[in-house]
């Protein structure tokens, strides 16, 4: 790494993207307030914040998706206006967002060449991106199959699409929105490499993230944004871990529960040799045995996009799988009539699924509709045979939302009028109220506020000392760690291991996380 | 945080909507050189100045409740069903058959089997289309389009070929037999020294379709089926998520909106024309497009703004009967209608959100 | 059948197919842009009015060709408005843009002339007479090739020319210029287009423009060439038959050339016969006026091959937050 270099340098160079004073609002929502920074050339800059701290939305102003309310923008010491993407491109800034923004059944040549073709006839500009797509290829270890379609490639070579993409439009300055999300350990660091590469060929990176290990590993800056704020910026070598998630999220300790040790009962659900093919014929789980007892918590740690998603799918009846799964010794069904997540509901599984917004909840419902969906068959929500007691839902809503303490504690309100954190509220109130044997918990804290976070948290904790058996899917290691009595890692669909949570540390969850099961010398 | 108050989105938006349209209507009115004042007064007097116009205008109300509701059902689950049209057509075939060749001791009786033979003709002609998009994805959008061209030849073929009664040259069916003839408002509500209604079709349908309103409400917003119709219209994924079925609730709404577009044939075919004629449903499964977002999918809304049509048909009629301007004024107002409440909210709804939104600003401010 | 009555049916076909070729190839690039266009039909019947309407007026076809053009690019930028600018639903913009054509063409019929909603008869400069191509005269004696040439490709207006130069312009356009791989790209990730930094909204309303002037063709040559003037809903769901061929032909410009023409093939058999005697099994006329739309919906549920539109087909483009 050449830190030295980019630090030495002298303080006339000016910054290669220097914002001052941008904010921005969506409506009642501030997503940006005056943040300023300064990013030096030929530096890797991390920008961190949690879920909603207006990272996203101060890359979109700098890539011209939105214009800001106030500020500028100085791209190499001049004042730059960014009305849209054409003039963030001429500008030199490339952006590689979550979601590729990929034509997927178009060649990878026609997406490199798409917006940047050399005249009216596409001939020509094909082949002269052809012959160009070879050079940065082999400059940057960027190999991909110009005549493949994009929508048959893998995750991490379309992820190269986009970065060829940019560097193809000569892109300086390269923007990386959550770039290892969806990626294995190992493409991630194969990305790191890159992004190394291309600091040394003098580009300058922001790479965004929430990820702390990230920052550390890879940046030479790093500015910290909390609720639409800009809080600090400091130099990577400087600062650790605690510090920086501090800093996000604005007090000492991030993660505090209170837990009595577990005092584990009879198995409640029990999982041998599960396997899921999804619709692109690709097996996601490949045989996993795993089993939670009454009263204790089982986490299930790993990258996204290794097989939790579809476990949970797979236990609250919405896909179809083979294999075994039993619930107080009597097994469910995994296919066909009595697999659906209504049936489910009935074998006493309540399931906070992952997605609140997409699957938890219907954003145009009220929240007492809401507060009953999934479970609007249940004897006390009928008012006869044939209609619901509207009435009497209403009034129980009332109840578990002042139980839940959700704000405001309208039963009335369009669920899309909460914010995250009473939302996912919602959701948890209608899944524990029913009093579950088996409660399957996503990503409980995405994009919740820290107070509701240990809110969440808490009630988990309980349901847990009533005896009932709690699945736990996160891909934040710090959660899992606190809440869980045992912790299995799942990669490529399979589970890795086992530890107990007092026994482990994030090194060695993070090897098995990485597909590595002899972790003996490495811990 | 609310955009904006509830009764902006429920009451002045639509009443906004509406005012465009109609505006825009009176300005074509002038463009053709009449009077648009006149023209409204005219269409008044004619519609609701006599029990006679009021006849016409309940037996109108009567088809747009039905179709109107038929859509506003597919709607409701996230589906655009354009086949109204079809599938009254096939209704009309069912209603036709149920009359023709079952003998009824009364009309009641026959009211009831007519409603059974049309919905089921109905449900059946949407349930085709309801099927390839469930489970083959076909977009249904397209196919109950082609499904109203399919069933007018189907209803050609068998008009002239099939169900033409000997000797006849008019490609319709045979009259139906006298137990059938359901009671009109005259019927019903003249005495001997003061006939109403002379001669209107207006019948006992009416009431018909005054129930199957209720009845929606109650499926839609008490049921838990029209809470699962509503929650998967709204969000399919999370539909799924909670146990409902993606295909049981594409048909269950499709043969009820199927069902409805049928039933609406007790009143033209059985309450009308008393015998099947090509081309009954004139335009009826179309207005239900109108109707259904001019009624924002609710009961109540579908019942008020098939009225409005009703009105507005009627009210056309005796406008092309003394005036020159032609009945198709109401085609022109329909459209508006269409465009305005459906495809061009945004361009009221958006200034609209920005001005509660800047007013919210200043009030915290 | 002898040689003369296929030779006759076979032109027949190519003339009514042409509509459906031109409204079909509109189609193809309001949805190959994203954009549905259920309102094929509407645009065809008002610039079929207003062509003949002006035609009627002024005496010249070629200013009744502007103004049946035109109509139809109002009633494409309407589209255009509701759909791209205030991401409104595009079928219902369609349906009332429909709806709208079959009553203000009626209306501003009535007012002009007087004939319950139809234009006077076109004659002679009111209407697109047919050209006769070189040498037709001299190769006719020529057994077979002679009769195909003179009757079949010859004795065309211009306008039957005009939508089958149209299918190698379209494919041109499409597959080998940097416009067509834009657009194309369009109605299957904006996304993917916005952010390289081409305007979504004007590549869309570039294909309006297109639709508009192909399904303007397409009316104009119904009410001045294959009809002389135009009458109340002439148009008879031509647009919608167009859309069928759309999906038919997979979204393709040659495959439209071959669905518009068997579609055109079938209404000149409709036409002609009331009903086929297949040795003893009779199929009847209004079974041939409905295969279209059967064969449509045989191909929508998946019977030869699927037929997958554009991906972001009818889906309004918003930024995302």
């Amino acid at each position: 790494m050449n830190v030295e270099n980019t630090q030495g340098q002298p303080e006339t160079v000016a910054p290669a993207i220097e914002l001052r004073g941008i904010s921005k609002a969506f409506g009642p929502v501030q997503a940006n307030k005056d943040i300023s920074i300064r990013v030096m050339p030929g530096t890797i800059h991390g920008i961190i914040g949690e879920n909603g701290a207006g990272k996203s939305t101060l890359m979109s102003i700098l890539y011209g998706f939105y214009k800001a309310d106030a500020g500028t923008i100085l791209i190499n010491g001049q004042e730059t206006q960014i009305p849209d993407s054409q003039a963030a491109i001429a500008a030199g800034i490339g952006m590689v967002f979550q979601h590729f923004k990929l034509v997927e059944n178009f060649s990878v040549l026609e997406n490199v060449v798409l917006g940047a073709e050399e005249g009216e006839m596409l001939r020509p500009s094909l082949a002269k991106a052809r012959k160009l797509l070879k050079e940065l290829a082999d400059e940057y270890e960027l190999h991909v199959d110009p005549d493949k379609l994009v929508e048959d490639l893998g995750v991490g070579m379309q992820q190269r699409v986009e970065i060829l993409k940019a560097l193809y439009r000569q892109a300086d300055i390269l923007i990386l929105d959550e770039p290892t999300g969806v990626l294995t350990p190992a493409e991630a660091d194969h990305l790191f490499r890159i992004l190394e590469g291309l600091r040394a060929q003098g580009k300058t990176i922001i790479l965004i993230t929430h990820k702390l290990r990230e920052i550390m590993e890879i940046t030479d800056t790093v500015s910290v944004m909390r609720r639409g704020e800009m809080t600090a910026t400091v130099k990577t070598k400087d600062t650790n871990v605690e510090e920086l998630a501090e800093l996000m999220v604005g007090r000492k300790v991030l993660l505090r529960v209170d837990k009595k040790p577990a005092t584990p009962g009879d198995t409640v659900l029990e999982v041998k040799d599960l396997r899921m093919v999804d619709d692109h014929g690709v097996e996601r789980l490949k045989g996993i045995d795993l089993h939670v007892k009454a009263g204790e918590i089982l986490g299930i740690a790993g990258v996204s996009g290794n097989g939790q998603s579809e476990l949970l799918k797979v236990l609250g009846g919405f896909a179809n799988g083979t294999g075994e799964i039993r619930i107080n010794d009597d097994p469910i069904d995994l296919t066909g009539k009595h697999s659906d997540g209504r049936s489910r509901r009935e074998r006493g599984i309540s399931h906070v699924p992952e997605d609140r917004q997409h699957l938890g909840l219907i954003m145009d419902f009220t929240a007492w509709e809401n507060l009953a969906f999934g479970y609007h068959h249940a004897p006390e929500y009928q008012k006869n045979k044939l209609l619901m007691d509207n009435a009497g839902m209403i009034e129980t809503a009332q109840g578990e939302m002042d139980r839940f303490d959700v704000r405001p504690p309208n039963p009335m309100l369009s669920a899309k009028n909460f914010s995250g954190g009473n939302q996912q509220k919602i959701v948890l109130a209608r899944e524990i109220e029913r009093n579950p044997d088996l409660l399957l918990v996503g990503q409980p804290t995405r994009g919740v506020d820290i107070g509701a976070i240990e809110f969440i948290h808490q009630r988990i904790i309980d349901l847990r000392d009533q005896g009932k058996a709690i699945l736990l899917v996160s891909v934040e290691l710090e959660e899992i760690l606190s809440m869980s009595d045992r912790i299995a890692v799942m990669f490529d669909g399979h589970i890795m291991g086992e530890r107990l949570p007092a026994e482990t540390d994030e090194k060695e969850l993070g090897l098995l996380m990485a597909g590595v099961t002899d972790t003996k010398g490495a811990a | 945080m609310e955009k904006m108050p509830r009764w902006a989105d429920v009451a002045l938006i639509p009443i906004l909507n509406l005012i465009i349209a109609f505006a825009l209507s009176a300005l074509v009115i002038l463009a053709i050189g009449e009077d648009p004042v006149a023209a409204v007064k005219m269409m008044v007097t004619g519609a609701l100045g006599s029990t006679y116009g009021w006849g016409y205008t309940l037996y109108y109300t009567t088809n747009f409740i039905f179709t109107g509701l038929a859509v506003s059902i597919a709607f409701q689950a996230a589906m655009f069903n354009i086949g109204g049209e079809g599938q009254a057509a096939m209704g009309g075939l069912g209603v036709a058959l149920v009359c023709l060749y079952i003998p009824f001791p009364h009309w009641a009786l026959a009211l009831v089997f007519a409603m059974a033979g049309g919905a089921l003709f109905g449900a059946f002609w949407a349930a085709i289309p309801a099927y390839l998009q469930a489970k083959r994805g076909s977009h249904i959008v397209i196919t109950t389009i082609m499904f109203n061209f399919i069933a007018a030849s189907l209803l050609n073929y068998l008009l002239v070929n099939v169900l033409r009664p000997q000797g006849s040259m008019d490609p319709a069916s045979a009259r139906f037999p006298e137990p059938t003839r359901l009671p009109t408002f005259q019927d019903m509500f003249s005495t001997a020294e003061n006939v109403m209604f002379r001669g209107t079709p207006a019948n006992v349908t009416f009431f018909i379709a005054l129930l199957a309103c209720v009845g929606v409400y109650f499926l839609m917003w008490r049921s838990r089926l029209g809470y699962e119709i509503r929650a998967f219209g709204k969000n399919p994924a999370a539909s799924i998520y909670a146990g409902i079925s993606p295909f049981k609730l594409t048909m269950i709404a499709m043969l009820i909106s199927g069902g409805l577009s049928g039933m609406m044939s007790i009143n033209n075919t059985m309450g009308e024309s008393e015998r099947l004629i090509m081309n009954s449903v004139e335009g009826a499964g179309f207005i239900g497009i109108a109707v259904a977002l001019m009624g924002r999918n609710h009961p109540f809304g579908v019942l008020l703004a098939a009225f409005l049509f009703g009105f507005l048909y009627q009210g056309g009629g005796e406008l092309a009967l003394w005036t020159k301007i032609p009945r198709e004024l109401i085609t022109v107002i329909q459209a508006f209608v269409i465009m305005f409440t459906g495809a061009l909210d945004n361009m009221v709804r958006m200034p609209v959100e920005r001005m509660f939104i800047r007013a919210a600003k200043r009030r915290e401010g | 059948m002898d040689f003369l009555t296929i030779l006759q049916i076979m032109d027949s076909a190519v003339r009514l197919a042409t509509p459906l070729l031109l409204a079909c190839l509109a189609g193809l690039f309001s949805e190959r842009a994203g954009i549905f266009d259920i309102g094929l039909e509407g645009k065809i019947l008002a610039s079929a009015f207003f062509s003949a309407g002006v035609a009627a007026l002024t005496g010249s076809v070629w200013l009744g060709l502007l103004a049946g053009v035109g109509a139809s690019m109002v009633f494409s930028a309407i589209h255009g408005l509701a759909s791209i600018t205030f991401q409104g639903n595009q079928l219902i913009s369609g349906v009332a843009l429909n709806f709208f054509a079959s009553g203000i063409t009626v209306l501003v019929g009535e007012a002009w002339f007087s004939l319950g909603g139809r234009t006077p008869s076109l004659s002679g400069g009111e209407r697109f007479s047919p050209i006769e191509l070189p040498l037709s005269e001299t190769i006719m004696p020529v057994p077979v090739a002679g009769p195909l040439y003179h009757d079949l490709i010859s004795g065309h207006t211009f306008l039957v020319y005009i939508a089958l130069i149209a299918v190698p312009a379209s494919w041109f356009l499409l597959y080998r210029t940097r416009f067509g791989l834009r657009l194309r790209a369009v109605g299957e990730n904006p996304a993917a287009v916005d952010t390289a930094g081409v305007s979504v909204i004007k590549l869309r309303y570039a294909a309006m423009v297109i639709a508009g002037v192909l399904c303007g063709l397409a009316g104009v040559y119904l009410a001045t060439g294959l009809a002389a003037g135009f009458v109340k809903e002439m148009s008879a769901g031509r647009g919608y038959i167009a859309l069928a061929a759309l999906i038919f032909a997979k979204w393709r410009p040659w495959h439209a050339l071959g669905a518009t023409m068997l579609f055109g093939l079938l209404e000149a058999i409709a036409n002609r016969y009331q009903s086929i005697d297949l040795g003893g099994i009779v199929i009847p006329v209004q079974f041939m006026q409905a295969l279209p739309y059967i064969l449509t919906v045989l191909i929508l549920a998946g019977f030869g091959g699927k037929a997958i539109g554009p991906r972001a087909g009818g889906v309004p483009y918003v930024k995302e937050r």
